[in-house]
């Protein structure tokens, strides 16, 4: 079922000097239950593009049409923005107790969610005693707390080192794919793309355009630890490489 | 329970404080004692340095008279004006985060206002509102409230933006975002207002004082110079340190309170 399509999508920003078209006409469909990715040179605009979606910034021209009703987005930052002065189930609860629909169902569920994914122990502990993948788990709960229809995920392992980025891909993926949800992730990391979704976007340098669109097939899909090791990883990351333009 | 290397520690820290704090008490004793003695050996002048004999006979004077109601009324006009300076301060600077057009309207008024020595609207306010409490009171709050003002609303624009976007991810109001996130981020920063707060009425309540009143330090520290009775002046001048001392160390505990 196609749960959203952006048309013709066009973003300027404006200052004093003038003003600069960071998003190109970008048209795109999104299934439910999809994994997209969206890769691109640094400053190309893709976080630009998950900020229109997420409403916390305006398009200049374009459509974006979504036919559910009541539908939820969650956006999960790069950094994790845990608050300090609360608790990690209070901080999961946040979303929540914006939108107004707090009650004890909806707590408890937060709560097995916690316990499911290993964070149990941890749900009266605040931030500071927890590291850094663990914050970046209780993130993502914070994120799914509110049932969104659309996850956007805004590279949601850059700040952590190379292990438990890894280590973190492969929870992030069993969360999502468990709790059944869509969704959109920009990286700037060609392998954890490849190794998480479903279908690449390749966005041009800015302006972005839609460079290419790959569907990633595995013969058998794994993990997204265990699909690096596939052939196909391989295969994609030297053609997805050469798309991007990188000039250092 | 600990192992030898962890005790040698602890006695150390514990050593140093009280190194510390025997070092800060022989500065005290010594000056005290030199003073005392430079003026029994009539090397300075009593009449115009005092001594601490004299200060402390002054002292015991003084309270078995009305010493204690004129801490009280300083003690008095200072909590007033720090209060009125931090609720008002707070309230004024939470309209500006909220309306930040107002707050770009106001703000070389502000400027001004803040970099104006306040001194010199003392004769101003002493005509307008009157030789009363009140017109001390006001003079505390020129010096307090605007200053309160910025640096609460300083303090709030400090706020982590990451905070605020994500709550604004979730749709939240601007009320919502500064209820659930620019009040509780920035409680410490509130609390260091208000510390300076309280120095501040301190010190326009003093300055208060020795332009119009008849009651307080500041007054008794005035009416010393005029009838040149230095002992008065110093004996004036030691309690107020101590009662700053008092109102320093009070919030220093209340933030430890509240802050661990």
């Amino acid at each position: 079922m196609n749960l959203l399509e952006i048309k013709n999508l066009k973003k300027y920003y404006h200052d004093i000097k003038g003003e600069i078209l960071a998003i190109d006409n970008i048209s795109l469909s999104i299934e439910e239950h999809e994994f997209i990715s969206i890769i691109g040179t640094s400053g190309c605009g893709k976080s630009t593009l998950l900020s229109i979606l997420a409403n916390l910034e305006n398009k200049s021209d374009g459509e974006i049409i979504i036919k559910k009703k009541n539908f939820k987005i969650g956006y999960m930052l790069q950094n994790d923005s845990l608050f300090p002065w609360r608790t990690v189930l209070d901080n999961c609860l946040i979303g929540l107790e914006i939108n107004k629909s707090l009650n004890q169902e909806k707590k408890n569920k937060v709560i097995n969610m916690l316990k499911k994914y290993g964070l149990g122990d941890f749900i009266n502990k605040y931030p500071s005693a927890l590291s850094g993948g663990m914050k970046q788990r209780i993130a993502l709960i914070r994120t799914l707390a509110i049932d969104p229809d659309l996850l956007l995920l805004d590279e949601p392992l850059s700040a952590l080192d190379y292990q438990t980025r890894l280590a973190l891909s492969n929870d992030l993926y069993r969360i999502i794919k468990e709790e059944k949800k869509t969704v959109i992730m920009v990286t700037h990391d060609v392998a954890e793309a490849i190794s998480m979704s479903d279908r690449i976007i390749v966005l041009s340098k800015r302006p972005s355009k839609v460079k290419k669109i790959y569907d990633i097939k595995y013969e058998k899909r794994k993990t997204p630890v265990e699909n690096r090791k596939e052939k196909e990883f391989e295969k994609y990351y030297n053609e997805i490489w050469k798309e991007i333009d990188i000039n250092v | 329970m600990f192992s030898k290397e962890h005790l040698i520690y602890l006695k150390k820290r514990k050593k140093r404080k009280r190194f510390i704090i025997a070092i800060q008490l022989l500065i005290i004793i010594s000056f005290l004692i030199i003073w005392q003695l430079l003026s029994d050996l009539n090397i300075i002048n009593t009449f115009l340095f005092s001594s601490p004999k004299n200060v402390f006979n002054t002292l015991i004077k003084l309270s078995k008279t009305d010493l204690f109601s004129h801490i009280g009324i300083t003690f008095y006009e200072t909590i007033v004006s720090f209060l009125i300076a931090s609720i008002l301060g707070l309230i004024i600077a939470s309209i500006l985060w909220f309306n930040k057009t107002s707050a770009e309207i106001l703000d070389p008024y502000l400027t001004v206002i803040n970099s104006l020595p306040k001194v010199a609207l003392g004769p101003l306010i002493i005509i307008w509102v009157g030789a009363s409490i009140n017109s001390i009171i006001v003079m505390a709050l020129m010096i307090s409230l605007i200053l309160s003002v910025i640096n609460i609303y300083n303090c709030f624009l400090s706020t982590n933006n990451n905070y605020i976007v994500l709550l604004k991810s979730f749709n939240a109001t601007n009320m919502q975002i500064f209820r659930k996130v620019v009040i509780p981020s920035n409680l410490n920063n509130i609390f260091n207002a208000f510390k300076i707060n309280i120095s501040m009425s301190l010190i326009g309540v003093i300055m208060g004082e020795l332009l119009v009143s008849k009651k307080g330090l500041g007054y008794l520290i005035m009416y010393g110079s005029q009838v040149f009775n230095i002992d008065l002046i110093i004996t004036s001048v030691f309690v107020l340190g101590i009662l700053s001392f008092l109102i320093y160390y009070v919030l220093k505990l209340l933030e430890k309170h509240f802050f661990k």
